[in-house]
């Protein structure tokens, strides 16, 4: 990698016997934005946790900038970090939270106004220095402890599920102000998060999360379209999952209980016989033929789900159901329940899940 | 439904005659000093005595001193205990409890015996020893009230994410339990620090066998020797008393706000 800013190398993390992060690794370039995605109680925390310091790792090591900080107090470290609460003080203002970290470091009144101010301007939240946390609503709040945690101008930027606790739309919203401010900054910033919406659209790359263990680490165009295991291709967007048998592993023929598939070049050395997982997002396939579509099986229409712009179907294939995804056309009615249905794909598309 | 409501009434009145009968009648009889008519003489000979003037001031000074080394004390432990121990919280809640269950005069017993002029500690052999001794005994008196207080005030706030957001942005212990803790649980302690006060104000066992000049030994000499000024000593005793309730609920609208307890 070209300019390694952060390096967690083999770092493990046990409580009273229970390992939960496992020979966890990665590589964080500077000015990268990184995401840690997974469901609860994969260990993503618990990571974070180890890189601010509030947590000792139990083996492995942590490097930033060159410098192994696995032992330093987190008040030693100039890491910067949201948390998913808040946590501003209540007792001082907007402008005394976001001077707090100012102070400690024992920055003049003056200097400290006016980096105050900056922040204020940089979160566009300059009227309310005044102001209270509690008379402020979730996403200023947040928005406060950003900038107060950007004050010091840490050389790491940590947010810990910081969006979790907004309504939908502010979410949206402030997730794309995260992403600006981190860009206009230019600092390096990992982000935990169990929303795979919020990772894949603001992330350079993602590490998705497993009992402990990143199970693939990369940009968010490969994980969705190249998952590297079984459980990121379930976690990661909607999948349909067939189960097949190799019939024929020289030409690539798979036989599934609807039909039969080609995917030459796809099997991964899998040999005549094996049984495999193969997966096909809802949006690679067509109800009816189209171009470029290599593959086909037939069933019946079992299920039609209106979602406004998009209509997504559940074809019935013997004992094995399909999902896909339409989109709306004013001119076409939807398909009615029970209807033949013939579906097609590129084999392309198809993800053999090992 | 009405049958109901006029019980409650009879309740509350029996109650509230239980409670103010006997201090209306104390403040009758205090006032009675002049024969025929009713006067404040009483207290007028009460508050112009400098034995009363200098008891009251020595005990509002111990008060004061005990109050500190309570909240040195109690503030920190009950925020590790918060923040770290968890698990020692039942052992903690019954320690402080025990003042409740051990009589005053067996922990001043304890102390006599502990630290007499010949032990290695010896606070009995001097008057600012005795002094420090007596503030260490009200502050353990205290305890249940004072832990309790802000332990409930701990519980107002997010102490462990507080602790590492001001971790994180290079704050030291010292600064955490001045600047962050301590200011979000000030009115629980001052609540603690108002029930020590009382406390303390009113309390004979320990001053009197630790031959102190402290006000409660004073309130019992003068209950054994005069008629009217116990009386008007009583009520104002009691004035104390409710003033520093009555500072408490006041001061309590000043707390800090956060978003779960906005107004």
């Amino acid at each position: 990698m070209a300019d390694t800013f952060l390096s967690i190398k083999n770092i493990s993390k046990s409580f009273a016997g229970t390992t939960v992060v496992k020979d966890f690794n990665l590589e964080v370039e500077r000015g990268e934005f990184v995401s840690f995605l997974g469901p609860s109680g994969c260990g993503k925390t618990t990571v974070l946790r180890m890189v601010a310091g509030f947590e000792e790792p139990s083996a492995g090591s942590i490097v930033v900038a060159g410098k192994d900080i696995t032992r330093l107090k987190p008040n030693q470290r100039n890491v910067g970090m949201v948390f998913q609460a808040y946590a501003l003080f209540p007792n001082l203002t907007v402008a005394q939270n976001v001077a707090f970290g100012l102070k400690i470091a024992g920055m003049p009144k003056a200097e400290t106004d006016r980096r105050v101010g900056e922040l204020l301007e940089l979160i566009k939240l300059p009227q309310l220095g005044d102001r209270y946390p509690y008379q402020l609503s979730g996403g200023q709040q947040q928005r406060v402890a950003l900038a107060r945690a950007l004050a010091p101008k840490p050389k790491l930027l940590l947010l810990d599920e910081p969006l979790s606790a907004l309504d939908a739309k502010v979410r949206v919203a402030l997730r794309e102000e995260i992403r600006a401010i981190q860009k206009e900054l230019g600092i390096t910033t990992v982000f935990v998060t169990h929303d795979q919406e919020e990772a894949l659209s603001i992330s350079d790359r993602i590490a998705v999360m497993y009992n402990g263990k990143a199970e693939q680490v990369g940009a968010p165009f490969e994980i969705y379209n190249r998952p590297a295991t079984k459980f990121v291709a379930n976690f990661v967007g909607t999948l349909n999952v067939l189960e097949g048998v190799v019939s024929d592993a020289g030409t690539g023929r798979v036989r599934l209980n609807s039909g039969e598939l080609t995917l030459k070049g796809k099997l991964n050395g899998s040999r005549t016989g094996d049984t495999l997982s193969l997966a096909l997002r809802p949006e690679a396939i067509a109800l009816g033929a189209r171009p470029g579509n290599d593959s086909r099986l037939e069933g019946e229409i079992a299920d039609v789900h209106f979602l406004g712009s998009v209509i997504r179907v559940r074809v019935g294939l013997g004992d094995a159901a399909i999902s896909l995804d339409t989109f709306n056309n004013s001119s076409t009615p939807p398909p009615r329940v029970g209807d033949k249905a013939e579906i097609s794909f590129s084999s392309g598309d198809v993800l053999v899940l090992h | 439904m009405k049958t109901g409501r006029f019980w409650a009434w009879v309740t509350f009145l029996i109650g509230a005659a239980y409670f103010f009968i006997p201090l209306i009648a104390t403040v009758e009889f205090s006032m009675r000093m002049r024969r025929g008519t009713y006067s404040f003489d009483a207290y007028k000979v009460v508050l112009g005595d400098s034995r009363f003037q200098a008891t009251f001031g020595y005990s509002v000074v111990v008060a004061v001193f005990t109050i500190l080394l309570g909240v040195l004390i109690v503030v920190p432990t009950a925020y590790w205990i918060r923040l770290r121990l968890p698990r020692l919280r039942p052992a903690v809640e019954f320690i402080t409890l025990l003042p409740l269950i051990i009589p005053a005069i067996v922990i001043v017993f304890g102390y006599i015996r502990m630290y007499g002029s010949n032990s290695p500690l010896p606070f009995l052999a001097s008057g600012r020893g005795t002094d420090a001794l007596l503030i260490i005994g009200y502050a353990t008196l205290a305890l249940p009230y004072m832990y309790r207080a802000v332990d409930t005030g701990l519980r107002t706030i997010d102490v462990r994410t507080l602790t590492e957001a001001a971790q994180i942005l290079g704050a030291g212990w010292t600064t955490i339990i001045a600047r962050v803790i301590l200011p979000n649980v000030l009115i629980a302690v001052l609540s603690g620090a108002f029930l020590t006060f009382a406390i303390v104000i009113g309390e004979f066992t320990m001053a009197s066998l630790l031959n102190r000049p402290a006000f409660g030994p004073y309130l019992q000499n003068i209950g054994a020797n005069r008629a009217y000024e116990p009386a008007a000593l009583a009520i104002i005793a009691f004035i104390i008393t409710w003033g520093c309730m009555s500072i408490i609920q006041v001061l309590s609208r000043f707390a800090p706000r956060s978003s779960n307890r906005p107004q």
